[in-house]
Order: C-alpha cells, then structure tokens, then sequence
C-alpha cells in the first residue's frame, strides 16, 4: 500500500464518481478523462507501460473525445433538464452498493494475508511486440478485422440517412 | 492487507461506479461511459493479477488487456454512432423518453 498507489487511486476515484454524478455532460466528460489518466498511471506503476499508453491514446485521445462530441451533437434545443437521473435512482444505486460489497466481501475474505513476493515483471515494448507477432499473431489479426468492420459500421450508422440519399440521386 | 487487495478493491469500486451510472443516468452516453468504466475495472483486474500472479513472464494479462481495450473502443464507437442515429430519429437521448419501439 505505498503512498503512489494511494494518490493515483484517489485521483482515479475521483475522475470517475464525478463523471458518474455531475449534472453537465462537458464536465462529466473531462472528469472521466481524469480518472482514465490515473487507471493508465496506475498501469504504469503496476508495470504495463505499453498497456498505460495504449490506455491513454484509445481512452483519453479517442473514446473521451468522441463522447464529448456526441454530447455536443446531441444536445437538444430544451435546457429544461430538471433531473438528470432516471426515474429508479434508488435502486439502481443500491444494486451498485450491493454489487460493491460483495465484490469487497469476496476480496478481502479471498485473497491471501501474505503478499506473493514476485520481482516487478518485465513487459518492454519490444517483448510486447515480439509476443503480439509471435505468440498472439492470429487475435491481432482478429482485432484488425474487428476494428475495420467497427469502422465502417459506425460510419454508415452515424451517417445521415437523407442526405446519403440525396447524394445518390445528384450523382 | 496485500498491494493485490488494493488493486482488487479499486477495481471493485470501479466497477461499482459504473453500474451505478448506467443503471442510473437518464443519459445514453453516460450509460455508455458508465458501462467503458466497467471494462476498465475489469482491465486492471487483468493487469494486477499478471503482476502479482505466478507466471507475469508469459505476458498473458498485458495482451489481454490490450485486446480488451481494442474491443471496448468498438464497442464505444459503434454505441455512439448509435445513439447518434437515434437522436436523429427521435430528436433526445434521455433514455427515460426513448420508451416506444415504433419507427
């Protein structure tokens, strides 16, 4: 339990409670992005440098600011937003306090007092690429085919459905 | 209590958080944040168990978070794109108004 631990977890559970309960959708996003920056420091304390990166390129570069962007797009012409949760607040959160304690519970019953005293691993970017084009060469391709058809799927979903007609019929 | 207890009970709290937040929120795209947050609680589960488990040599929770990552970026690509084609239909993402299946 040393003190980096505990600071990065608390910037973590920080950034994400306030993105879960801010009532601005801008500033739940930003929030998110603190807290994903504290997961990816935090693999990089657990050493995954490479994962750490990976995390702060596809989360905080790609996924929050899509999200963002969403919102922008979204946002309706009425600011009347009165509640901005929904009509089972209560129980919804107490699944989620439920859901916590039992996951605590199974944690702290389970795991074993004595720490596994094991050296700090090594995961270089290079042993990661050598096992991504070795060991893992058929998933990475798998993932390549699943985030090409991700992006043509998300493209043709997002686009305007009119205009994409009208564009066919001027050609 | 251990350094993997920590992490666990992080990853716990993580997890929590975000279902709270997609059972919760009237938003869709903070439902879809909150359900990215889960993912992410079960990556540093993925990343702490390889590092404080017996065989972290054989890389095998590093590659499983990374593929876990590149699914989850799907996912949140093609969510939104969704919820943008059904702001566009219906003109609101509050879940609680997006009641009816009719076209």
């Amino acid at each position: 339990m040393t003190i980096s631990f505990l600071l990065l977890a608390a910037i973590t559970i920080i950034g994400t409670a306030a993105a879960m309960t801010l009532k601005n959708l801008v500033h739940c996003v930003l929030a998110l992005s603190l807290g994903l920056v504290g997961l990816a420091a935090l693999y990089m304390q657990l050493g995954a440098q490479f994962v750490g990166f990976t995390q702060i390129l596809v989360y905080v570069g790609a996924v929050a600011i899509l999200a963002a962007f969403a919102i922008m797009m979204t946002r309706s012409a009425d600011p009347a937003v009165s509640h901005v949760v929904s009509s089972f607040r209560a129980s919804g959160a107490l699944i989620a306090i439920l859901v916590f304690a039992v996951l605590a519970w199974a944690t702290i019953s389970g795991t074993s007092a004595q720490p596994i005293l094991t050296a700090a691993p090594e995961s270089s970017v290079g042993q990661v690429g050598a096992a991504l084009m070795h060991r893992f060469v058929l998933p990475l391709e798998v993932i390549g085919l699943l985030l090409t058809a991700a992006l043509i799927g998300a493209g043709i979903l997002a686009m305007d459905e009119h205009r994409g007609n009208q564009n066919r019929g001027t050609r | 209590m251990s350094q993997l207890s920590g992490y666990l009970l992080l990853s716990a709290f993580l997890f929590s958080i975000g279902l709270a937040g997609a059972l919760t929120r009237r938003n869709a795209i903070l439902v879809l944040i909150g359900i990215e947050l889960m993912l992410n609680a079960a990556n540093l589960n993925f990343i702490a168990f390889w590092r404080y488990g017996p065989h972290p040599e054989a890389l095998t929770g590093v590659m499983f978070a990374i593929f876990s990552i590149s699914v989850a970026a799907a996912e949140a690509a093609v969510g939104l794109s969704i919820i943008l084609a059904v702001y566009r239909h219906s003109r609101t993402t509050d879940l609680d108004k997006l009641n009816s299946m009719k076209g």
